[in-house]
């Protein structure tokens, strides 16, 4: 019942994007959330949304799967398009029933705060999607390296995030036997009220939590007997590389980052929104 | 009470790109007061297998009866069936989490709804079966024991829901050899009060003296079945499934191959014993 739960959301194909560096990929990222925050109106939205959904075609990421990853998310983007479109109160009046108001101003409002959180996901979403977590957590240690000299654990952190990844599949599968052994002596897990649930997973939690201990001993036994004493002079087993495709990716975000300060200073404000 | 498998077939994640066959069209009954040894190599399937027997997971397609109903069937009490057979699974002793060890063992008893009389009778029934000191053992955390005590209360925690088919996947894994003999005798002797045995096990040895009926597995499929005797003698079928046979067995055919007269079919240090025994007198007289 568990083994259908996929790690992160990583899609396993091979593509330009996919290739592009770990590090680059993250900081490609940030510069699209900047975009997204820089947007003024609907045609800087067009822009990021055409560049999200062209990388997403040139990874080979079917747009349905970077749509699912909003899904967890559409009570949040409701949320927030129906509260600020009614409690704004600056503005003039488009629509007034009684004393429910709907100003011009809260209409931009909502638009712009529900796009932008809209497109943050997506834009997160396919970096996620087009890099593995462990590469993920190589750039991130990368990137976050020259903190070191502030004494900043980049390299425990990254450490600690890769180690974590590779026990959810573990844990998972152990969660699954040991549910199993409890339902063998008449456990229920899947009836009665929400106390009756939190209750039965007494039996569960227990037992995973000292595996859990036992596991992170026994790891911390065998990295020391391996002669692990942390990131210092530790050379690593996939040496990144920057790359001509990572250039080309630099430039065309510098170019999207440029036409959105282009188009926030040209455009009047208000214009389409 | 028998159990019955009618051509069950297990696929994993059945659809997607992982799917892998772990059961392939295996039909086995299991009589009353039988002691089925369940063997096969790693990966064979004989897990998988024995989560059938209480429902824990339902065939891909096939049939799995308990006293010719379907488990898996409409108007199946699954607790009740899960007591009936009781499945106490590799490294039982990680399913621990009471803060004392009645409670533990209690857990089963108290989840069929009996009365707190009987739920404590059974606990002290269950740890004089696997041979723990209730007056010494009872309050304690069931972590402070020691890795074979910690197996026996796992074990005491399903037979205190009094099953009437047992089923064991490798109980004496990882155990030294006093606490493997120690599972074994309780085993036996519960096979003797009249409970039927399903047990797994990698070791030959550990079968050879128990079993009255041998199960084999090949990747997911029954290679064979049979008495002991029978099932030992195949000896190239075995080595096929990758399993050894008994030490016993070894040096008898070792010894029949140098010219020894001795039967074909021995597998029971005893017997070996006595035999050779036997025939050194003879020479002797």
């Amino acid at each position: 019942m568990m083994t259908n739960i996929t790690l992160g959301q990583y899609y396993p194909v091979d593509s330009p994007v996919h290739r592009l560096d770990p590090r680059v990929k993250i900081v490609l990222t940030l510069a699209l959330i900047v975009c997204v925050f820089l947007a003024h109106s609907l045609i800087g939205y067009a822009l990021i949304f055409a560049f999200i959904f062209f990388t997403a075609r040139l990874a080979k990421i079917p747009f349905k799967t970077v749509l699912k990853g909003i899904k967890p998310l559409r009570f949040i983007l409701i949320l927030t398009f129906v509260l600020n479109l009614f409690f704004s109160t600056a503005g003039n009046d488009l629509i007034r029933i009684g004393s429910v108001r709907i100003t011009d101003q809260g209409l931009r409002q909502s638009v712009h705060y529900s796009l932008r959180l809209l497109f943050l996901v997506m834009g997160t979403s396919l970096m996620t999607l087009t890099t593995s977590p462990i590469m993920l957590s190589d750039g991130m240690e990368l990137l976050l390296s020259p903190l070191k000299k502030l004494h900043f654990p980049a390299h425990e952190l990254a450490m600690m995030m890769s180690i974590a990844l590779r026990f959810i599949p573990t844990l998972m599968e152990e969660a699954d036997k040991i549910m199993k052994a409890q339902m063998a002596r008449g456990a229920d897990f899947e009836t009665g009220n929400l106390l009756a649930r939190a209750k039965a997973m007494v039996p569960l939690l227990v037992p995973l939590f000292v595996s859990a201990f036992r596991r992170a001993g026994d790891l911390a036994m065998a990295m020391e007997s391996r002669c692990y004493h942390g990131g210092e002079g530790r050379t690593r087993l996939r040496t990144l590389k920057l790359t001509k495709q990572d250039t080309v990716a630099c430039l065309l975000v510098a170019g999207l980052l440029l036409l959105i300060i282009l188009e926030g200073m040209l455009l009047p404000k208000g214009w389409l929104l | 009470m028998s159990l019955e498998l009618k051509h069950v077939t297990y696929t994993y994640s059945a659809g997607s790109a992982f799917q892998a066959t772990a059961l392939d069209d295996i039909s086995l009954t299991i009589e009353d007061g039988e002691f089925v040894a369940l063997v096969g190599h790693t990966g064979c399937g004989k897990s998988t297998l024995v989560q059938h027997l209480n429902g824990l997971l339902k065939p891909t397609s096939g049939q799995v009866l308990l006293d010719g109903q379907d488990i898996n069937g409409e108007g199946i009490n699954r607790r009740e069936l899960r007591q009936k057979v009781g499945l106490v699974f590799q490294y039982p002793e990680y399913q621990l989490f009471e803060e004392t060890v009645a409670k533990d063992i209690a857990f089963g008893p108290k989840n069929q709804g009996l009365s707190a009389d009987e739920v404590d009778r059974r606990v002290r029934r269950a740890m004089e079966h696997v041979h723990l000191n209730y007056d010494k053992l009872v309050e304690r955390s069931p972590f402070e024991l020691s890795g074979g005590q910690m197996r026996r209360v796992a074990i005491a925690g399903v037979l205190a829901m009094e099953p009437k088919v047992l089923v064991l996947d490798e109980p004496t894994a990882g155990l030294d050899p006093r606490g493997r003999d120690r599972i074994l005798g309780m085993v036996r002797e519960l096979h003797r009060e009249g409970t039927t045995v399903v047990m797994v096990s990698h070791s030959m040895e550990d079968v050879a003296s128990l079993a009255t009926r041998m199960v084999v597995l090949s990747h997911g499929r029954l290679a064979t079945q049979g008495a002991p005797r029978e099932v030992f003698k195949q000896r190239e079928l075995m080595a096929e499934a990758g399993l050894d046979i008994p030490e016993a067995a070894k040096l008898c055919q070792a010894l029949i191959a140098r010219g020894v007269p001795l039967p074909e079919d021995l597998y029971l240090q005893d017997e070996l014993r006595e035999h050779l025994a036997q025939l050194w007198k003879e020479a002797r007289a």
